[in-house]
């Protein structure tokens, strides 16, 4: 398959397999393996462009290309499946491997909690384990507590593991590009409600360094940081917010670990207020260390206390009534913002 | 075989309730009525029903993402089971774990599973809830052949045989884990012969046979009330829809296509009970037609359902929490 040279508009599913489909291409050590990610392995009628290709089509027509001998389907052994490619990792593979949901990290914590993350450090720095973890977060989809759970806040408490979460279609390929080449374990984070979603999408290679936050709309008034699908609701709020006549500065995270502190004081020392969106639970969350961060180093630039929209400290509700009322939207930040301002000094 | 003409007709009740139900969750489901995902337990009938037709009500069983069948065949109210798919407040989780999660712990359901081998840790747990109170209850466990690859079923499987737990762990082997045939998954062909390796009985049963189902599942319950530890049946079985509902299915095999239409424990009920003169097609057709009256009533139930209050967001997290 042609991969274009030019930028042009497509989706964040196909922009994540893109990414993988030209790293591929360049490096032959890398390997791909999930639960269905080619699909119907062994049938042979379904010559794989019929294939899943993951539950949400992410890695489709891969195994055309690749053949099953790099685009592993496995058994639903999470434990075995994303150890294994921790130990293909530290012994010279540089695997991507899906883990469905965010949620099954539970079926394989060990690997990535105990092993992937620490090996490195506690051999002394004489490994290394440059594999990336494709997982699903977020709610939206009606799929209730264990499959619409955001726990970037739990990988990021692990040192050694990197986290990324893009919010568009162009960081998309650029992160999980750069995730691919790094030599580190990186979790990256993919939100389920967002794969159709589309953007412009540069051609090539193309590469958004790990740990860098985006100013996604430069204001004055007050910052709003979100994060994945919250750095949209942030942006939409923006819009809101400006007819208002408040200008907002919104900054995309785009990276949960290595935390990008300095894009974030410096917006925060320009606008003086900081409102934070986080789909995540709000205990020991990604609002509340962002929050003490800012109060830390910055607490000389705030004029107003700084604003949090989470989601509750509760699990994921089914009903479509309780999960709009527990999910982070537009409507809630600028509520949030609203109230930023009236606090102000 | 040693049932009585009542058991024979709550058998079949059971089983005809399961795939109305499911076939009219199908169909609401298209017309989106239902919000997420559904898994239906359509050509998998003769095992739930097999299986908790040799339970007592004070047994318990786990559950999978493919609960429906389950819960009725332990007797859970299909209304406030419909109620619980459309999400709303008179559920049977009032709307909060919908069809991956629907439970009822007071009939012995503890739950559907959205995680793959969630269910016999659990079952484990209720195994020992009983030796330790001496309720002589077991529990059975259902999981899929997708589920005997995780850990978790080779951990509690050992567990369960090392403390001599009342568990009858029951894997129904449909052939696929998702889309991911057994062939290719499982290394053996017979997930039964596992039980080997944790000393324990496994039998290999025709899943669509709900006498056979039973039949396996009599002995291993009185092995398991009688303090004899955990068994494992394979039931095999063939699951006619798609691993969920939107699933296209390229990935099933004529073959499978082929067998699985051949296979249909409730048209082979039929032919075997009238057969013999234990029922006539009228009496089955009443049963059909009562049991398709309720599922619609449940129908009815969840729609004219309110929906659940936005408080109960933060409910029910915890018994207490200041």
């Amino acid at each position: 398959m042609a991969v274009a040279t030019a930028a042009r508009t497509i989706t964040i599913a196909e922009a994540l397999n893109e990414s993988i489909r030209l790293e591929m291409r360049a490096d032959p050590k890398i390997v791909i393996m999930g639960e269905d990610i080619a699909g119907g392995a062994q049938v042979e009628h379904l010559e794989d462009d019929e294939a899943w290709g993951g539950v949400m089509g992410v890695t489709k027509g891969l195994v055309h290309e690749f053949g099953r001998e790099r685009v592993l389907d496995t058994p639903i052994s999470e434990a075995a499946f994303i150890g294994a490619a921790v130990g293909a990792a530290a012994t010279g593979l540089r695997p991507i491997a899906e883990l469905m949901f965010c949620g099954f990290l539970g079926s394989c914590l060990d690997s990535l909690l105990n092993q992937g993350s620490k090996l490195r450090y506690m051999f002394g720095g004489k490994a290394m384990v440059p594999v990336t973890i494709r997982t699903m977060i977020g709610g939206g989809f009606r799929a209730a507590a264990q499959h619409a759970q955001t726990l970037y806040p739990m990988f990021a408490n692990i040192p050694g593991l990197k986290v990324v979460a893009p919010s568009n279609a162009a960081d998309a390929k650029g992160l999980l590009t750069a995730s691919i080449r790094d030599d580190d374990p990186v979790i990256f984070c993919e939100h389920i409600t967002m794969y159709t979603m589309k953007g412009e999408v540069p051609g090539g290679e193309h590469i958004v360094p790990i740990g860098k936050a985006a100013v996604a709309r430069p204001g004055s008034d007050v910052t709003l940081l979100g994060v994945s699908l919250t750095a949209v609701h942030a942006l939409n709020a923006a819009e809101t917010l400006a007819k208002e006549g408040i200008d907002a500065e919104v900054i995309d995270l785009r990276t949960v670990s290595p935390l990008d502190e300095e894009t974030i004081l410096e917006s925060v020392k320009k606008t003086g207020r900081l409102v934070i969106v986080d789909e995540a639970n709000p205990l020991c969350g990604l609002a509340s260390h962002i929050a003490g961060m800012v109060a830390s180093r910055g607490f000389h630039w705030l004029r107003a206390p700084v604003g949090m929209v989470t989601a509750p400290h509760s699990p994921v509700p089914f009903s479509p009534v309780l999960e709009d009322a527990y999910l982070p939207n537009p409507q809630k930040v600028v509520a949030a913002v609203k109230e930023t301002c009236s606090k102000a000094s | 075989m040693n049932l009585s003409q009542d058991q024979l007709r709550s058998m079949y009740r059971t089983m005809v309730s399961i795939r109305n139900f499911e076939e009219t969750v199908k169909q609401a489901f298209a017309k989106g009525h239902i919000p997420g995902f559904v898994h239906l337990y359509v050509g998998e009938e003769a095992i739930a029903t097999g299986v908790c037709s040799a339970l007592r009500s004070s047994d318990t069983i786990t559950s999978t993402h493919r609960g429906h069948g389950h819960c009725i065949a332990k007797g859970c109210d299909m209304n406030s089971m419909m109620a619980e798919i459309y999400g709303k407040a008179t559920g049977l989780c009032k709307g909060k774990g919908g069809s991956m999660h629907i439970a009822d712990v007071g009939k012995g359901m503890l739950g559907a599973n959205g995680i793959v081998g969630g269910g016999p840790p659990l079952a484990c747990g209720a195994g020992l809830t009983s030796v330790v109170t001496g309720s002589g209850d077991v529990c059975a466990c259902f999981f899929g052949d997708g589920a005997c690859e995780q850990g978790t079923f080779h951990e509690s499987a050992n567990l369960a045989a090392i403390w001599n737990l009342p568990v009858i762990f029951v894997a129904e082997n449909n052939g696929y884990a998702q889309s991911t045939p057994a062939s290719y998954h499982c290394a053996i062909e017979n997930i039964a012969e596992r039980a080997a390796s944790y000393g324990i009985p496994g039998a290999v049963v025709d899943g669509t046979d709900v006498f056979a189902v039973h039949e396996a599942a009599v002995e291993a319950v009185k092995r398991a009330r009688a303090g004899q530890g955990p068994s494992l049946l394979e039931c095999k079985t063939y699951r006619h829809h798609g691993h969920f509902e939107g699933d296209q299915q390229t990935y099933k095999d004529d073959l499978y296509k082929s067998v699985s239409q051949g296979k249909d424990s409730i048209r082979d009920f039929r032919a075997l009970v009238t057969q013999h003169g234990w029922f006539t097609s009228e009496e089955l057709d009443a049963i059909d037609q009562e049991a398709r009256q309720a599922v619609e009533e449940a129908l009815a139930y969840a729609e004219s359902s309110p929906l659940p209050q936005v408080e109960e967001v933060t409910s029910d997290v915890y018994v207490s929490y200041p």
